[in-house]
């Protein structure tokens, strides 16, 4: 079934016209039942009306509905299925100038409003500790609308066995390929997610994920030694279609080392290989260190893009917000001021783009009613914008929020959280295979492997799941023990070459933490083939007792 | 909403059992009221109250299993949580590896409630943040930071009799200090179940002086260090391997604790002697649940490395069934012990060395060598002859606790660390460490 992914709907009729979009119902599962619009509109604006008597001058409302199943398998046997439904309301107001938050599962109005007035009184307590008021940019309410994430299969119609065959039959290629063990699970969300606002919004959201990682294991229990070599798949903002294994969606790696995927997955074909690369693993070579030009793949390049770009051009890291857990940022706003700041070289542009098609992070609005939109964070490799919420719009000068607002669940407070955070494709026509042609000395890498990042992100140390040594233009073979250690500014302006459009795909963070109590939240970042040349590659061998 | 007592959870338990006409039905019900504040920027960000409750049912039919959770507790709602646990159980393909619910088990209760944690309120909470953000800004320091607390229980139950109910209360604080430019950062973090033991004031002015004494760090060379680490610096490289001690994935070849040719390590000495790690679920400074939530087994106190050598793996109940080992519960803490000796005194003894306050972004690298990669951060300090001379650039460390713990010159006094998120209460001491391996400089603060 065919998702419209833009619904306008209005008051009463607005229940009656979602039904059909949900489909038929399965065996017992009450999952697909939304909960009415009426009742969510009715029960926001009990929260709305009971914080604007208690003396709120803002009050936001999110009536939530989060559904998820989980299938575990290893090797031959499912280990588990859990399906998980939680249900309630969050209301944050500000009162005072200060934000105050309370949520409750219990759904009656009583309840409700309770909510909404603790929030009052908590948003009056912090007031007292606030140095100054906060200032939200303006929403132009939106009335009645809604939004769903397009798919054509949806993930909760399709009976468990045939997913957990799925999972089995790719463990079962991958012993039969050589590993000595596999496991291979699926995740997959549902969020029901209704957004009212004092600023005359009512948006209902219906927003569905997935993804499948597999690990392959290779054991030589003769000489100790194991390997692993993890799934290629990308986490996804779409629907069960994604395992439909299109040819056309299949993307050969440069020198036809491996198989990759776009916007649909071969899971068991993946797991076949990731077995046959998990036993190339144990005798393959170790690296030398020293300098190489790396070419990094964009399912290796995704999480190098989330930790150097996505979380150091966070408004709320850059201005202190974070520095207890998460940190703060060296993309500072003097940086910014200046309109010159060289992040990375001139070919490097990243774009923020909630609206991308298929990626983790598209939704139609986001959690402060901000519709979702497209802007530039680093043009021509200089820094020029951040991602920003409401509140935070006026410190950078903009006259409207980003939308960068989420919260993961009805009982957490939305905050700032990253968008689809992508790197443009090259301009000039370029294939993976051309790139590695001109590189004399250098390492492909791909998938994600080892990450880590300081608190202001100078300082980062990647790995993969593949590694190949390339020799005067020619992979020569896998090579192992790699890890690349570098300083973002730096790594961008090394950036020496971007393969074209045809390349472009998505690699994606499905449980992306930040923020105290942690919140998870789920972005893609999308590339095509890149290189940065004389990046400082260490051996990362070790042996223990 | 009101927390349920152990008569409460006993009937929503039987109440659930009863709806299920699987083979077996396992059921847990956990349900928390947590406050927080968090501030930043010397002002408070957000605060909030959170209560929520949660019911897991787990059902199988033969050796088909599913389950399914749900956070309302009306009769029709516990029905629907038991009816789609059935669903996805006949559903679901036959697992081999399946092992029945446990018979009627004692836990013998550890004291993990305190009545003054479950009294903390809203203005406890803002003393807390206030004097942190008072005391910063007398000192021209601008703060960030977090305190949590819960009051909370755990309820399971199976259809075998198994019951078993515990309440228990909470507290962690962890605050920044940075200098206003920026050049300088303090940290500081407590854990506690009884508010008692935990004071504010004295965090705090830790995190403060840290940030002060932080100011113009100067570069040293990347290269192998003695280092002093802090109990909160060592948790975060312990805490991954203490995870890390499976006896299948040891069995199978695939783990720092397989034995060249098959079999586990356990009996090998892996460590320096000095090195003692048990698990207590009774322990006065980390009390924790007395029975494991997957296996229901009971929770005892046990060895897990003894003088140097590896005393005990965990065993899930099928690995143990296949190996012919009596299963016990999985540890709910780490206890590891220390000497008698003060941070400052571990300094004092030290020629040349750096203090490190606090590790960060720790990664697995190579899990067949434990071998982990993160950076100080918040405080690291050059000490010369028994003194600290100045505070130094932040390193960037690729180092195994494997072989951190062969290298321990002294351990200091243990303290309380609370779970590195991987759901071990720890308790570490403060550690000297030979020939600790930094690999970069980072320009970080």
């Amino acid at each position: 079934m065919e998702r419209r992914t833009f619904l306008k709907i209005g008051g009463g009729a607005a229940g009656a016209l979602l039904v059909p979009v949900f489909g038929e119902a399965i065996a017992a599962e009450e999952l697909m039942n939304p909960v009415g619009l009426a009742f969510k509109k009715s029960l926001a604006d009990t929260a709305l009306n009971a914080a604007a008597k208690a003396g709120a001058s803002y009050c936001d409302v999110r009536i939530g509905r989060y559904l998820n199943q989980f299938i575990t398998t290893r090797d031959l046997n499912v280990e588990n299925i859990i399906n998980t439904e939680s249900s309630g309301v969050g209301v944050r107001v500000i009162a005072n100038g200060a934000y105050g938050f309370a949520s409750t599962n219990d759904m009656s109005p009583d309840s409700i409003a309770n909510a909404a007035r603790q929030a009052v009184a908590i948003a009056r307590a912090n007031a007292r500790l606030q140095s100054e008021p906060l200032r939200m940019a303006p929403v132009k309410g939106v009335g009645d609308v809604a939004w769903a994430t397009p798919y054509k299969k949806d993930w909760r119609t399709v009976p468990v066995k045939e997913k957990a065959e799925m999972l089995i039959a790719a463990n079962k290629a991958g012993l039969d390929a050589g590993a000595s063990f596999m496991t291979a699970n699926l995740f997959q969300v549902n969020q029901q997610k209704y957004f009212a606002s004092t600023d005359g919004s009512y948006i209902d959201q219906d927003i569905h994920r997935l993804w499948a990682p597999l690990t392959a294991t290779a054991v030589d229990k003769a000489t100790n030694r194991f390997r692993t070599r993890d799934g290629l798949a990308s986490p996804m903002g779409m629907g069960y279609e994604y395992f439909d294994a299109r040819p056309a969606d299949k993307v050969q790696a440069a020198g036809g080392v491996t198989t990759l995927y776009r916007n649909s997955y071969d899971i068991v074909e993946d797991a076949r290989a990731a077995a046959k690369h998990a036993r190339e693993k144990l005798t393959a070579k170790t690296i030398e260190p020293g300098k190489y030009d790396l070419v990094l793949s964009p399912e290796h390049l995704f999480l190098t893009i989330h930790e150097s770009v996505g979380h150091p051009t966070e408004l709320d890291r850059v201005l202190g917000y974070e520095a207890n857990y998460a940190g703060t940022s060296f993309a500072t706003l003097d940086k910014w001021q200046t309109k010159k700041f060289k992040f990375g070289a001139d070919r490097v542009n990243f774009i923020a783009d909630k609206n991308e098609k298929g990626s983790l992070g598209a939704v139609g609005y986001d959690d402060e009613g901000v519709p979702a939109k497209r802007w530039d964070i680093i043009r021509d490799g200089v820094l020029v914008n951040y991602q920003a919420t409401r509140d935070q719009a006026h410190i950078i000068g903009e006259k409207e929020s980003h939308g960068c607002s989420y919260a993961d669940s009805w009982n957490s407070v939305q905050f700032q959280r990253m968008p689809n955070v992508s790197l443009a494709a090259g301009k000039e026509r370029l294939t993976p295979d051309e790139m590695v042609k001109d590189v004399k000395k250098g390492i492909y890498i791909l998938g994600r492997g080892s990450y880590s990042i300081d608190q202001q992100r100078y300082n980062f140390q990647f790995g993969g799941q593949l590694y190949y040594e390339i020799k005067n233009g020619k992979i020569v073979g896998q090579v192992e023990d790699v890890a690349y250690q570098s300083n973002t500014q730096e790594f961008w302006n090394a950036c020496s070459a971007i393969c074209d459009q045809r390349d472009w795909r998505m690699g994606g963070s499905f449980f992306d933490g930040k923020g105290q109590p942690s919140q998870v939240s789920a972005v893609s970042h999308g590339s095509s083939t890149t290189r940065f040349n004389g990046i400082n590659v260490i051996n990362t061998a070790r042996k223990i007792g | 909403m009101k927390l349920l007592n152990q008569e409460e959870a006993k009937r929503i338990c039987d109440r659930v059992i009863g709806f299920s006409k699987a083979d077996e039905c396992r059921v847990g019900i956990s349900g928390s009221r947590t406050g927080n504040i968090r501030y930043a920027q010397n002002s408070v960000s957000t605060a909030g109250l959170n209560e929520n409750m949660t019911l897991s049912v787990t059902v199988a039919f033969g050796k088909r299993q599913g389950t399914a959770t749900i956070n309302e507790f009306d009769d029709k709602s516990l029905e629907k949580a038991v009816r789609r646990a059935e669903d996805v159980a006949r559903l679901a393909p036959e697992n081999p590896e399946f092992m029945p619910a446990v018979g009627k088990q004692e836990y013998k209760a550890a004291q993990t409630f305190f009545a003054p944690t479950a009294a903390i309120d809203p203005d406890y909470r803002a003393e807390v943040a206030s004097h942190s953000i008072v005391a910063a800004r007398s000192n021209k320091l601008v703060t960030a930071g977090f305190f949590i607390d819960t009051t909370g229980f755990e309820t399971i139950a199976n259809s075998n009799g198994v019951f078993g109910h515990q309440e228990y209360t909470d507290l962690n604080f962890t605050c920044t200090a940075r200098t206003e430019d920026g050049r300088g950062s303090g940290w500081v973090t407590r854990s506690a179940s009884d508010a008692r033991r935990f004071d504010a004031r004295e965090a705090s002015a830790i995190a403060i002086e840290k940030a002060l004494r932080s100011v113009d760090a100067k570069a040293l060379e990347p290269g192998r260090y003695t280092v002093i680490l802090e109990p909160a610096a060592a948790s975060g490289l312990l805490g991954f391997m203490f995870g890390g001690f499976d006896a299948r994935q040891a069995d199978e070849g695939r783990s720092f604790l397989s034995k060249k040719g098959g079999g586990t390590r356990l009996g090998e000495k892996l460590f320096d002697e000095q090195v003692n790690v048990w698990t207590d679920p009774w322990n006065s400074d980390a009390p924790v649940g007395t029975w494991d939530g997957g296996s229901m087994l009971p929770r005892e106190r046990r060895d897990i490395v003894k003088d140097g050598k590896i005393a005990a793996l965990n065993y899930s109940l099928f690995w143990a069934k296949k190996q012919g080992i009596k299963p016990t519960g999985r540890p709910g803490n780490i206890i590891m012990a220390g000497g008698s000796k003060s941070l400052e005194e571990l300094v004092a003894s030290t020629k040349k060395g750096i203090v490190v306050t606090r590790t960060w972004y720790i990664r697995s690298v190579d899990p067949q060598s434990v071998l982990l990669t993160g950076l100080t951060r918040d405080g690291t300090f050059y000490v010369e002859n028994g003194k600290i001379k100045h505070p130094v650039k932040n390193f960037r460390f690729n180092e195994s606790p494997v072989t951190m713990l062969n290298n321990v010159d002294e351990l200091g006094k243990p303290e309380l660390i609370g779970s590195e998120g991987n759901g071990l209460q720890m308790v570490i001491p403060s550690m000297k460490i030979r020939d600790f391996n930094f690999t970069s400089l980072s320009d970080a603060v």
